[in-house]
């Protein structure tokens, strides 16, 4: 039995080299031995991932996608489908921990310059996989078609609409419609569960196959390529399998058990994971009391409401986002690691996480929030600051500030 | 224009009123999805209560008599009144929505998801809240849901209540009260009531007593909480299962893993 299973190998492996992309990428990729908790994200993405991927096609079967069953096929699937509930619990908190990871798995980049040369195009790759995912996102949010899905829509297609000359235009392209419809439902359906996952699977190869041409960078932001033993393995380095597919189980039945804790016993996250008003079918007419996106754009959400006008809002949450492409570019510190960074980095840094999360807050909450007596809307105004001078002013205080030694090899406590 | 312009504002005032007193407190009740009784309950008092005007379009009666346990031909003779409807049929009602709309200023909205919309609090604390108001077409209206379009219809359960003096606001915020006896100041110095409609009495009485009612409201929210999500305790049941497969699957990761790394320095 193994001599056959290995003589069929042998003979796959002679057509079609899968030897050589497994230890490419797998037995004979070679990992810095430092890694740390925030390196368990990538992983975790990637599994998150293939949850929406299969639990998707699964909901796929009893979906409806039209204006007058998708809300109740949705409840059909959450009553009369078997385990249906399971498979749609699964899908809406998979996309918020989705977001959830993939924001942690960016500010591991930025706290150990992960997007420095010869990275940067890893970062871009990752930077357009998060672009198409809040795009795959919101128009996944449309579809149970309720509310929050309709207003929201609304809100969000609409902002396209401040663009001068051609918005209207644009808009109603979008829509396929004068009004988010039936046509708009449909049209976002085709490119939910077909479109964009294809461009989402290709960019993910692509940033792993530009990741594993490099190598992984390391907390220390030490090049293990740079010191090798006699045959030609990083000193530095571990063999991806077994050390960090072992290591990385832990990581996921960890991440499993709180992903299970919400699906669970929390589903709806207090409103912040499946909004109240979405229980409530789409009605043209009747406007929510408070529209809000999902907790995860609300930061740029905040941003967007905190201009007085609807171009300058759009044209500040469209720059807010294009800004991340150009980061490697920002960065002139000689160091990688904010370890081995100066104070100006830190304090930089640890402003704009705090920013991004009160943002976040913000956007979450009606326009006409106060908070420590002063009105939201400054606050944003002030945060959205805080956001932009942290990449707009990197030029100069990665220039100036004065670095530390970077030790000759990672460092493992 | 200016003509308009005054009509609207006319129009927006007593939202604007309305706007400015404080919101009424919802009662913090817990609900119980596993209290069959309750659930039984809730479901003929929806039934012979609500089910004329509100649906239940996304479940089925069959699911109904499982997830209750109540037999078949009991949902069939007792909780179904509509003849052609068969047992695997979704809950639906025969009201015609246009012209509800006609009689009561809005459709009455299906109720399946009503709790995970407002919250099983709002719904328990709106159906105890009806009081007498002439203005209002049906007599009543609401202290959650103001101007609602819908009229007392527990009525003959509760009574009619009536708008009683209530707390009234202190200057620090707090409940307004008599700085030598510490009961409360409902009146100002004409004797005129500070919150006129703070506090809601029964002023007809209905064949319950008021803790009856508040039981039978209970009832009846739980049973809307639970058909909501029917499902919710099988889930909590099957997380636990779940979560404790997962803290076992941790210990052997946690041991592979050491075994692995053992060596590496």
């Amino acid at each position: 039995m193994i001599n056959m299973l290995v003589g069929l190998r042998g003979w796959v492996d002679e057509r079609l080299p899968i030897m050589r992309a497994w230890n490419t990428h797998m037995g004979k990729y070679y990992a810095p031995k430092n890694f740390n908790f925030w390196y368990f994200f990538g992983v975790l993405s990637l599994l998150v991932l293939v949850n929406q991927l299969l639990t998707g096609i699964w909901l796929t079967m009893s979906f409806t996608p039209t204006s007058e069953n998708a809300f109740a096929s949705v409840e059909y699937i959450m009553r009369d489908v078997d385990y249906g509930w399971i498979i749609r619990y699964m899908h809406s908190t998979g996309a918020s921990a989705f977001f959830a990871v993939v924001y942690l798995h960016m500010f591991r980049g930025l706290l150990y310059g992960s997007y420095k040369k010869p990275r940067e195009l890893v970062w871009i790759f990752g930077m357009l996989i998060y672009l198409a995912l809040m795009a795959e996102g919101f128009m996944g949010y449309v579809l149970p078609w309720g509310q929050m899905s309709y207003w929201g829509a609304q809100v969000i297609v609409s902002l396209f609409g401040a663009i001068p000359v051609v918005g209207d235009a644009i808009v109603q392209w979008v829509r396929g419609d004068f009004l988010i419809s039936g046509i708009t439902l449909n049209r976002f359906f085709a490119l939910h569960v077909v479109a964009i996952p294809i461009i989402l699977l290709a960019l993910v190869v692509l940033h792993i196959l530009a990741l594993h041409e490099v190598g992984s960078n390391n907390p220390d932001g030490v090049e293990i390529k740079k010191k090798k033993d006699a045959n030609g393995i990083p000193l530095d380095g571990i063999a991806f399998h077994p050390y960090y597919t072992v290591h990385d189980l832990q990581a996921v039945v960890v991440f499993l058990f709180v992903f299970c804790t919400i699906i669970f016993f929390f589903p709806e996250m207090g409103g912040y994971f499946l909004e109240h008003a979405n229980f409530e079918q789409a009605n043209g007419l009747k406007t929510p009391e408070h529209i809000a996106p999902v907790w995860y754009y609300t930061p740029f959400y905040a941003m967007l409401r905190a201009l007085p006008s609807k171009l300058g809002g759009f044209a500040v949450m469209a720059a807010a986002i294009a800004i991340m492409f150009v980061l490697p570019w920002l960065d002139r510190s000689p160091v990688k690691s904010w370890r081995y960074k100066g104070g100006l980095t830190k304090v930089a840094l640890l402003s704009f996480a705090v920013a991004f999360i009160f943002l976040g807050y913000l956007g979450s909450k009606p326009a006409d929030l106060e908070v420590f007596g002063i009105a939201g809307v400054y606050w944003a105004r002030i945060l959205t600051m805080v956001y932009f001078a942290f990449f707009i002013l990197m030029p100069i205080y990665t220039a100036i500030e004065k670095t530390k030694p970077v030790p000759e090899r990672v460092t493992t406590k | 224009m200016k003509k308009q312009l005054l009509a609207l504002v006319l129009l927006v005032a007593p939202a604007l009123v309305f706007a400015s007193e404080a919101k009424w407190p919802l009662d913090n009740v817990k609900f119980d999805a596993n209290n069959k009784a309750s659930l039984q309950h809730g479901a003929q008092l929806f039934m012979n209560y609500c089910m004329g005007c509100h649906s239940l379009q996304y479940e089925r009666y069959e699911r109904l008599s499982k997830g209750l346990d109540i037999p078949e031909d009991m949902v069939m003779r007792y909780l179904k009144f509509d003849p052609n409807a068969k047992i695997g049929d979704l809950m639906v009602n025969s009201m015609p929505t246009k012209q509800a709309k006609e009689w009561f200023g809005a459709a009455p909205p299906d109720l399946t998801l009503e709790t995970r919309a407002r919250g099983p609090q709002w719904v328990y604390t709106y159906l105890r809240t009806f009081y007498k108001d002439p203005a209002r077409p049906w007599g009543v209206n609401n202290k959650v849901f103001p101007d609602v379009g819908m009229p007392h219809v527990l009525m003959d359960l509760q009574g009619l209540q009536e708008c009683a003096p209530g707390s009234a606001v202190a200057e620090n915020g707090g409940v307004r009260r008599d700085p030598l006896t510490g009961k409360e100041v409902l009146f100002d110095g004409d004797g005129k009531p500070l919150n006129p409609c703070g506090r809601l009495k029964v002023s007809v009485p209905g064949k319950l007593t008021p803790q009856e009612y508040d039981q039978t409201v209970y009832d009846l929210v739980n049973f809307l909480n639970y058909i909501a999500e029917p499902m919710q305790e099988q889930r909590k049941h099957t997380g636990i299962f779940v979560l404790f497969f997962l803290g076992i699957l941790f210990v052997f990761a946690w041991l592979l893993n050491r075994e692995y790394w053992k060596d590496v320095h």
